[in-house]
């Protein structure tokens, strides 16, 4: 009695809807956990049954054959170059437009308004041109700062709001007492928007890693690969050994959800704060 | 003179400022975009930097082809399962988790884990562990005796298979998003109608409804506009096929692109991608400007 006077009319429908979609968008994964510590024969035995043996042996193997070292490093390139890149580009602008102290800011926020939702589609194939006239087909650092200035909008308008909440007064006080603006940007400004940095660097580091397109087009040659690369075509050589290509998505998954969860905070502020004013 | 000098500050260090991203999205976005829009009416191998003008012949070639109405159809179907099912979905999850209010931390990694992952691995598992018929789940249930069949070999089942995967992915983005927003309803509003026995239904459309509204509005927008570049899960899970029926519009223009070599006509796509995309874009940069222009 005591129990149900607790809870809220309603709480245990709600719970058990939580749960089931819970299941559902782990199960897949649970799956692929469970049949990477399985032979190949298992695993066509029956996906649902639990190991016999742990083959931990599986995860070596598809390190290897997969290259997944190469392909991680690559990735690390590519991400650190879109993060640098990006960071440095969008604090820059969303400071200058929150301060509005020049007039073309007007004009600049509807570009990058605009440029927020610009389709892939509509700079790729120009670009690839150029790419492959500048030598840039194959560079990791290129492609990094493409995915950079293709997720830049969003970005520089989160920095703006961090901009914006700093105290007009501090600012002010600072350039009384002389400093010059490169010093108020760097003592002042910084140090309060750098939890923006933060935010801004995790999510275009989630999107470089992630990014498929672009790369798939612009990294050709194995050795160029970014893991995400590697395990596709992992996927296609190995594609009559399951135990491989598990093992290979445990690989993948594993290292994401422990950033993840490190950072949630900062991913889930960095995905709403396009869309939910706070 | 000399104390308005003093006073006017310089206004050099704020252009330097702009120069990062401006270079960034001129030389990347904004000249490569241009040149596609001149592209679209040119033959153009994408090879050589010669570009040949054909007018709206690209245009012709497309609007006589039926891929190309098979493609328009697919987006403006994919638009519409991404506007309803998602939406409402993640409407009824986040409004449940606000009811619910316990493990709501717990829920909220659960739903975003598919979307933290990358499409190539999310692609890779769902066609090995699921449709596989050798190794995946239905496969499985194929040989305990159910009559079931991989979605995606089937040519009117294929774009709801692909969908299937993609929705699987995002949704848990669109909860945690409104429910980001859920959280910003006022309490007095929430205590005066529990007060006075708003029931479940009541409390969504009086109460929590309201004050997510924006929030939905420019999430449906966003989808509308994501629904015309769709690419990453369909030419990965399936990529077009089969015989075209899950070809969209990117994939359309890729394989143009870059197995035809066609980039003058694929360029005419991406234009209609553009456009489509654009018009969607319009509705959102007046919805949120608003915030930001002020």
């Amino acid at each position: 009695m005591k129990i149900e006077k607790k809870h809220r009319h309603g709480f245990v429908p709600a719970l058990i809807v939580l749960v089931v979609l819970s299941f559902i968008s782990l199960f897949p994964l649970a799956l692929v956990i469970l049949n990477s510590f399985k032979t190949h024969v298992e695993i066509l035995q029956n996906p649902l049954s639990l190991p016999t043996k742990m083959h931990f042996g599986n995860y070596a193997y598809s390190w290897g054959v997969g290259k997944f070292a190469e392909g991680f490093l690559n990735s690390f390139k590519l991400s650190g170059t879109a993060i640098i890149v990006g960071v440095v580009a969008s604090s820059s602008m969303g400071y200058v437009l929150a301060t509005r102290k020049i007039a073309a800011w007007k004009a600049l926020t509807f570009y990058f308004m605009m440029a927020t939702t610009v389709p892939l589609q509509m700079f790729m194939l120009p670009l690839y041109s150029t790419f492959t006239r500048l030598g840039l087909i194959g560079n990791v650092y290129a492609v990094g700062a493409t995915i950079a200035a293709w997720n830049l909008p969003m970005p520089i308008f989160l920095m703006r709001t961090y901009f914006l909440k700093i105290p007009k007064e501090v600012e002010e006080a600072a350039k009384i007492d002389g400093a010059s603006i490169w010093q108020v940007f760097r003592y002042v400004v910084m140090p309060i928007a750098s939890p923006g940095m933060i935010t801004v660097a995790s999510i275009i580091g989630l999107f470089s890693w992630n990014e498929y397109l672009l790369s798939s087009t612009f990294l050709q040659s194995e050795k160029n690969f970014t893991a995400t690369l590697k395990f596709l075509s992992l996927n296609g050589t190995f594609s009559r050994d399951f135990s491989v290509i598990m093992s290979g998505a445990v690989i993948m998954v594993f290292p994401m959800v422990v950033v993840f969860l490190l950072l949630q905070k900062k991913f889930i502020e960095g995905m709403t704060g396009g869309a939910v004013k706070g | 003179m000399k104390d308005t000098n003093k006073i006017k500050e310089s206004k050099l260090p704020y252009y330097l400022l702009s120069i990062p991203a401006v270079a960034l999205s001129g030389f990347i976005i904004l000249v490569p975009g241009i040149q596609t829009i001149y592209a679209a009416f040119t033959k153009w191998n994408g090879i050589s930097p010669h570009k040949t003008w054909i007018g709206l012949e690209n245009f012709r070639q497309l609007f006589g082809d039926w891929v190309f109405w098979q493609s328009v159809k697919n987006n403006c179907l994919w638009a519409l399962f991404f506007l309803v099912i998602p939406v409402t979905l993640a409407l009824l999850v986040s409004v449940l988790m606000s009811y619910h209010k316990v493990g709501n931390k717990s829920f909220q990694i659960f739903y975003l884990i598919p979307y933290l992952l990358a499409p190539t691995t999310n692609a890779i598992i769902w066609l090995n562990m699921i449709f596989s018929p050798n190794a995946g789940l239905i496969g499985f249930l194929q040989k305990v005796g159910w009559d079931i069949t991989s979605p995606l070999g089937n040519r009117s089942t294929a774009l709801f298979g692909v969908a299937a995967v993609d929705i699987w992915h995002y949704w848990g983005f669109l909860t945690v998003i409104f429910f980001a927003a859920l959280r910003q309803t006022p309490k007095d509003q929430i205590e005066a109608a529990e007060l006075e026995g708003a029931n479940g239904w009541q409390m969504f459309r009086s109460v929590y409804f309201p004050n997510i509204f924006s929030t939905v509005r420019l999430m449906m927008i966003l989808i509308l506009i994501y629904s015309f570049m769709t690419y990453d899960y369909i030419y990965l899970l399936t990529s077009g096929g089969p015989a075209h029926a899950t070809e969209v519009l990117s994939t359309y223009s890729y394989t143009m692109a870059f197995s035809a070599f066609k980039f003058g006509k694929a360029a005419a796509v991406s234009l209609v991608i553009g456009l489509l995309g654009g018009i969607a874009a319009i509705f959102y940069t007046f919805f949120s400007k608003n915030e930001e222009l002020v």
